[in-house]
């Protein structure tokens, strides 16, 4: 009996967004990274080739972190003192990008100052050339006060700053536009929020191909059926022609999954939950996966055992023949 | 796929006779369309019009239940492609995998841990579903006594694996009078595992790389008797078992291809790297399979993988929630604080879980968030000093406590100003952000 296996045809398509700037193009990067650009789902590769692979980013801090679990620091060593030793770590652990994510306060208990806040994203494009994503601590003030002279001093490198949220992105907004920088929207968990804060950076001149979002996601077992299926409808939206949804997704499933209590902690939880590092690692996996395949283009990871099973299966779902 | 009104009425008799009770054809085809009656109303309605409407009724992937003591697993009719379109229905039943040429301690150690698993999460116990037994060694003997060895121990529905009918036929005597899901039929072998399927009233399951194939088999068991199929399109690894899985996914629900409207059976347990066992079956419980056999009984992998499961099948339309209102936690005094936080019962039982074990007095005051979590209520205007000050006038939580001391979680701290206006009598305190760092700031700053 022939089967006639029916293919979805669209008419609109995901952005293509390149991060990183080699410095044939004005920057400092061994090389860029390409995603978006898709013409179907997730790993249809029977309808269309993936456009571009999702990509790995691994997330590291400014200074040790408080309130990272004793297994991410333990696996870190020492590195974690230092995000210049971090980026390095990072990059031989196999992340295709970097993210710095700035303290709200240095190790003094001071808000991180710009000069802290430059030193540290300097560093870290010495150290590795991989191309890279500077978050703020996420408080408006802070956020402009630090991001402004990080986007001045790294002019042309086409770093993603970040996080443009509805109440504060102007500023991020146009010095990204001014220093041939990148921007990462966030919005918590809702298709229509999503498409408001495009409208608005849109609004201001910065062009599609310099928009990354993130919808938000909840960990496993704390919400991540909100922003799988959240981000399922953005992708639909997007490929059914809605220009405001069409910007790759970048989401966190590491920081998420960390913060369960199911990664963060091993001891007084009960039998059932079985092995702590392998648990968390489980956790951070599944969480970072299943985002994968709901349209994720890029998932932020911490710990390497994670990215690395997270590589695994993201070549897989790569490695399929167009025949099938 | 379902029938319109007008469809169905062109297969009644159109003679407005009302022996059903409704004045017209049209009127009870309209009944029939909105599910608010049965055929069998219509005394006057041919055999004809009967199967034709009786397939049409069929769900587009056939329910297909595993029964075992009082377990029951069930797999398919599934409606949509994305739980957001509406909700997936069935979980896919977890099974844990022996094979028969592993030691029988092994066997029993596996087995007996796995069948007593339980885990609480959001106030549920959840368990595995049942087991697979396979047989590896090729001894008839061996398979039964493995089967034996299993039923021994567990009550919970069986998978029996062997392509072997003549060993399967011992693995079924094994435990006769029961029905299992038997693995499976192919291109070789479908005629003497029909026969053992209807013998021994099993479900089916069918295995082909080709879809064309797989269809084939479907529609020479259907015509043989075997109603109860189960589909495995043999594909392995994470890639192609998305693609095959979606495929017939669709064609089942978009084109109603009945030869291919099953539930699917998916292998984890044999990834040929250990640690992608969990990613595939988390791949297989998100994309569309109804039966998931795992090699690995590990708490550490399994707990995460019962969570994914609920996750994903809960409803979108229904967040779950819990009651807004007082909770009391380790029998709270008037001295005791006030938490409080929102009714999304994951929020709820976050801090509820946090506080009860370790053992601190508190008085929970969950406010209607409309069922959404701290920082989403808060960014929709549903978690606000307006509303938690009115939850704390309709509880009366006031009259209980000596100490008039509020908690609001860390994520909502900006409200601390407004709560003050609108509770002036009482101590706003701003908590932590996670439920995880709760015990600590309780005994520490409280």
């Amino acid at each position: 009996m022939p089967v006639e296996i029916p293919k979805d045809t669209w008419s609109g398509s995901v952005c293509t967004v390149t991060l990183g700037a080699t410095t044939a193009a004005g920057g400092t990067r061994s090389h860029t990274v390409t995603v978006g650009g898709h013409k179907t789902l997730p790993f249809m590769h029977f309808e269309q080739p993936m456009a571009h692979r999702p990509v790995i980013a691994l997330e590291i801090r400014d200074r040790r972190p408080d309130d990272w679990s004793p297994l991410l620091l333990e696996v870190w060593g020492n590195a974690v003192d230092d995000p210049a030793s971090w980026a390095n770590a990072g990059e031989k652990a196999g992340a295709d990008l970097l993210v710095l994510s700035l303290s709200l306060t240095g190790a003094d208990g001071h808000p991180t100052t710009p000069e802290a806040a430059v030193a540290a994203v300097k560093a870290v494009l010495k150290a590795s050339g991989l191309p890279l994503l500077v978050f703020a601590p996420g408080q408006a003030d802070l956020d402009n006060q630090l991001l402004v002279p990080v986007a001045e001093a790294t002019k042309g490198e086409r770093l993603v700053l970040g996080i443009c949220e509805d109440k504060n992105y102007r500023t991020i907004v146009a010095t990204a536009m001014a220093n041939g920088h990148l921007i990462s929207t966030r919005t918590p968990m809702d298709v229509n929020l999503a498409k408001q804060l495009n409208i608005l950076v849109r609004d201001m001149g910065i062009p599609a191909d310099r928009i990354l979002m993130d919808p938000t996601t909840g960990a496993l077992g704390y919400g991540i059926e909100y922003g799988y299926s959240v981000m399922e409808r953005l992708r639909l939206a997007a490929l059914q022609g809605d220009g405001n949804t069409q910007s790759p997704m970048i989401v966190t499933p590491g920081a998420e999954a960390w913060k369960a209590k199911e990664a963060k902690v091993g001891q007084d939880v009960p039998a059932a939950w079985g092995d702590w590092r392998e648990r968390a690692i489980t956790w951070e996996t599944l969480t970072a996966v299943a985002l994968i395949e709901s349209g994720a283009d890029i998932v932020v990871l911490r710990h390497p055992e994670s990215l690395r099973r997270v590589r695994v299966a993201s070549d897989d779902l790569m490695a399929v023949p167009e025949t099938i | 796929m379902a029938l319109t009104g007008i469809q169905i009425y062109k297969l009644l008799p159109k003679t407005n006779c009302k022996d059903c009770g409704l004045p017209t054809c049209l009127a009870f085809a309209m009944k029939l369309a909105a599910k608010q009656m049965e055929l069998s109303a219509c005394p006057h309605v041919n055999s004809d019009a009967k199967s034709q409407l009786a397939d049409a009724a069929e769900p587009p992937v056939r329910l297909v239940t595993l029964k075992a003591d009082g377990h029951e697993v069930k797999s398919g009719n599934e409606t949509v492609l994305f739980r957001h379109e509406k909700t997936f229905f069935n979980k896919p039943g977890l099974f844990i995998r022996v094979q028969d040429d592993e030691a029988a301690d092994g066997i029993r150690a596996k087995v007996s841990a796995a069948d007593t698993y339980t885990v609480r999460y959001v106030g549920m116990d959840l368990t595995l579903d049942g087991f697979a037994v396979q047989s590896a060694s090729s001894d008839p003997a061996r398979f039964a006594d493995a089967v034996s060895a299993v039923r021994a121990i567990s009550k919970r529905p069986l998978i029996l694996i062997a392509r072997d009918p003549a060993i399967m036929a011992t693995g079924l005597r094994a435990i006769d009078g029961e029905s299992p899901l038997i693995y499976c039929a192919d291109a070789g072998n479908w005629q003497a595992m029909a026969d053992l399927a209807k013998q021994h009233r099993t479900a089916l399951a069918v295995c082909s790389d080709k879809l064309d194939e797989l269809a084939d088999l479907t529609g020479k068991l259907k015509t043989k008797g075997v109603a109860d199929l189960v589909l495995d399109p043999a594909t392995r690894r994470l890639g192609t078992s998305l693609i095959r899985q979606t495929q017939i996914r669709r064609l089942a629900l978009k084109k109603d291809f009945r030869p291919l409207g099953y539930p699917i059976i998916a292998f984890p347990c044999d990834a040929s790297d250990p640690t992608q066992e969990s990613v595939l079956a988390a791949q297989a419980i998100a994309k569309y399979a109804g039966f998931i056999v795992l090699n690995h009984f590990a708490p550490e992998m399994i707990y995460p993988l019962l969570v994914l499961r609920e996750n994903i099948f809960t409803d979108p339309q229904k967040p779950i929630q819990v009651q807004p209102g007082l909770y009391e936690i380790n029998d709270p005094k008037p001295g005791d604080p006030v938490l409080v936080t929102t009714n999304f019962s994951i929020t709820y039982f976050s801090v509820a879980n946090e506080v009860e074990g370790a053992g601190l007095p508190a008085w929970l005051l969950i406010v209607d968030a409309e069922g959404m979590s701290v920082l989403t209520a808060w960014a929709a205007g549903k978690f606000d000093a307006e509303r938690i000050a009115k939850a704390v006038k309709e509880t009366g939580v006031a009259r209980k406590v000596a100490r008039k001391r509020i908690v609001l979680p860390g994520h909502v701290a900006v409200l601390s100003g407004e709560l003050e206006e609108e509770l002036p009598d009482w101590e706003i305190r701003v908590g932590p952000r996670e439920a995880v760092d709760l015990p600590v700031f309780m005994k520490q700053a409280l």
